[in-house]
């Protein structure tokens, strides 16, 4: 196709069709979370606590470690403030929120992606567009979800939401945390979340209906609104991705903070998102749809992937360094209690963490070759998007469930029910319009892109 | 420089033209040296045949280079020769050094990377330019022929460039 020199759009339609057969997959496997999450459920009922640590391969031991010094004072509060009243089900709580967080961020992302290629006016990306335009419908789903364990269950994920500890002379008072509760109180916390996701979502819909509409109507009209809606949502993002991470992942260890929270969660969503991107391109590709993506395409999508691996780890080490090197106990916590904290349950994640986001995508996309073939971005997309899990996990677990948690049935079960719903609803979503935005200015262009 | 290095020089008019004419030229059994546009043209280095370049090759061990170097550096200073201790740390604070080994990577590997570009290019100081045509710079494609090259006569090859829409074909000598 790309060898036509005279374009003609209609050519070009092309739905993509999510078949019986594919959706009986998906919802086999939807079937299949949710039967290994419950089982993980009634284990951790039944209290046996040593399969469910079976993958870290610890049996913790509660309440035979003395905390120390720090583990008290960090928020990780979960471990200290509940030992006595230790509720299971919190494991299943803090694994919600860690894959509703996770997943919002690689819905939110596809819109992200879309904005930035039309603030920038990028004509290659056109003949990849409808496809992250269709992850933030996954927003409709993890939005409620998020905002209802927030209101629900907000005071076992976050400290600051204990019973009493703004209150003073009270047995739980905490000066910091009540220092703080000008900004992390219920209400605002609250306002903030239903913004956050009011602007994502609805600037979604905007975007998302001017691109049907183009292909209808055709013209640069449509174009020129996208670009406007699109350079609205960054402004939006540039706000709300930093206002998302300090709220729903650092206020979780509500004593410490880091001026690079915001750049460092943000860059952990974006390079998911990207891959996620290239996944489901090449996916697609496998299945026969979207020909017209060729090898300069996906060499432009492992660049992207290749660079914001980097970009992560740059944040991340950033991070890192600061605290290491300026060495206040108060900061060092957080990192000290997730690599020998915690009987060491959170160590392996740490390293892994490490070497699956940076050494790996590094090392194996860094040439020009592997970029261009789709066997080795779809083994790089994998580690990236398993590994930022894994940077996720260790965010939000230490903080939250400290010495309880672990691999467990629980974590592999909503994993599972989280991707394949995710699965489901983007590929429902892609059949809502032609997989090639046939009326794109820039679609020819993109269909001759050449690096 | 041998001072007996001849060529033939095709001018092109159109870039489309230049393109065909390329394969052309190539499938007649003529060796193209080089070809010279005033704009990049896409899909001109695939038609040419040019090997890949190398450089990035060049790169990634001048960057292992760097990072050994910077690493070798400041490990002898702050760890073997005149140990400090700094915030505490070892001796061996293996983060520290991230950054400036980071810097040293970089560094030599832009260096590097240029240094390669302009010695394979032959474009080190003094050099005199080798100049086909001036044109080439404005509104002119230009394709060279080195005449120890190829086996053909020149008037043979003037006549192939002709056919494949050359406007001009001159002599050019180094």
């Amino acid at each position: 196709m790309a060898g036509h020199s005279h374009f003609s759009p209609a050519n070009v339609e092309e739905y993509f069709e999510f078949t019986a057969e594919g959706r009986k997959k998906v919802l086999t496997a939807l079937v299949i979370g949710i039967v290994v999450l419950g089982v993980g459920i009634y284990m951790l009922m039944n209290g046996n606590h040593e399969e469910a640590h079976a993958v870290a391969g610890h049996a913790a031991e509660h309440g035979g470690h003395a905390a120390e010094h720090g583990k008290e004072m960090l928020s990780g509060g979960a471990a200290s403030h509940h030992e006595t009243a230790w509720d299971p089900l919190n494991r299943l709580w803090a694994n919600l929120w860690l894959n509703g967080v996770y997943f919002s961020g690689i819905a939110v992302i596809g819109m992200f992606f879309v904005s930035i290629q039309y603030l920038s006016k990028a004509g290659w990306s056109s003949v990849v567009k409808r496809i992250p335009e269709a992850f933030p419908k996954f927003l409709l789903f993890t939005a409620p979800l998020l905002i209802g364990l927030f209101i629900f269950k907000g005071d076992v994920i976050f400290h600051w939401m204990h019973e009493g500890v703004t209150v003073k002379g009270t047995e739980h008072y905490d000066k910091i945390i009540a220092g703080k509760s000008g900004y992390l109180n219920f209400t605002f916390f609250l306002v903030r979340m239903v913004l956050i996701f009011a602007a994502w979502i609805g600037l979604w819909f905007m975007m998302r209906k001017k691109s049907i509409e183009e292909d209808l109507i055709g013209g640069t009209e449509n174009f020129t609104s996208m670009v406007k809606l699109g350079t609205g949502f960054i402004v939006a993002m540039g706000i709300s991705s930093s206002l998302s991470a300090w709220d729903w992942v650092m206020s979780i260890d509500t004593h410490w903070f880091s001026t690079m929270f915001g750049w460092y969660m943000f860059s952990s969503w974006h390079v998911t998102g990207l891959a996620v991107i290239t996944l489901t391109v090449l996916l697609l590709q496998d299945k026969g749809y979207m020909q017209y993506v060729n090898a300069n395409h996906l060499h432009d999508l492992g660049k992207f992937m290749f660079a914001f691996s980097i970009f992560w780890t740059y944040v991340w080490f950033a991070q890192f360094l600061l605290i290491y090197y300026a060495n206040f106990s108060e900061e060092t916590i957080y990192f000290l209690e997730r690599w020998e904290g915690h009987n060491k349950i959170y160590k392996a994640t740490e390293i892994l963490n490490v070497f699956f986001n940076f050494f790996f995508p590094f090392l194996v996309m860094m040439s020009r070759d592997a970029k261009r073939t789709p066997i080795f971005l779809k083994i790089c997309c994998f580690f990236v998007i398993v590994g930022h899990y894994l940077d996720f996990y260790q965010m939000i677990m230490p903080g939250t469930v400290g010495d309880h948690g672990g691999y467990g049935l629980v974590e592999f079960g909503t994993i599972i029910v989280f991707a394949s719903a995710f699965i489901y609803v983007v590929s429902h979503e892609l059949t809502k319009a032609s997989l090639i935005a046939k009326n794109h200015p820039f679609l020819e262009e993109a269909l001759h892109h050449d690096i | 420089m041998n001072t007996t290095e001849r060529y033939l020089v095709g001018v092109f008019d159109d870039d489309e033209e230049l393109l065909h004419a390329v394969t052309d030229v190539k499938t007649r059994g003529v060796k193209i040296e080089e070809v010279y546009t005033p704009f990049p043209i896409h899909g001109l280095d695939v038609a040419i045949g040019h090997p890949r370049t190398r450089i990035p090759i060049a790169a990634f061990m001048f960057g292992c280079l760097g990072l050994v170097c910077i690493l070798s550096l400041i490990s002898y200073t702050m760890y073997f020769d005149w140990p400090m201790i700094i915030g505490g740390k070892d001796f061996f604070a293996l983060p520290d050094f991230i950054p400036v080994s980071f810097e040293g990577t970089v560094l030599f590997t832009a260096f590097g990377m240029v240094g390669t570009f302009l010695v394979t290019n032959g474009l080190w100081p003094g050099k005199e330019p080798k100049t086909f045509d001036l044109r080439s710079t404005d509104d002119k494609f230009i394709m060279t022929i080195n005449m120890e090259d190829n086996k053909k006569t020149e008037a043979e090859i003037e006549s192939i460039l002709r056919n494949s829409g050359a406007i001009e074909v001159n002599v050019k000598q180094f």
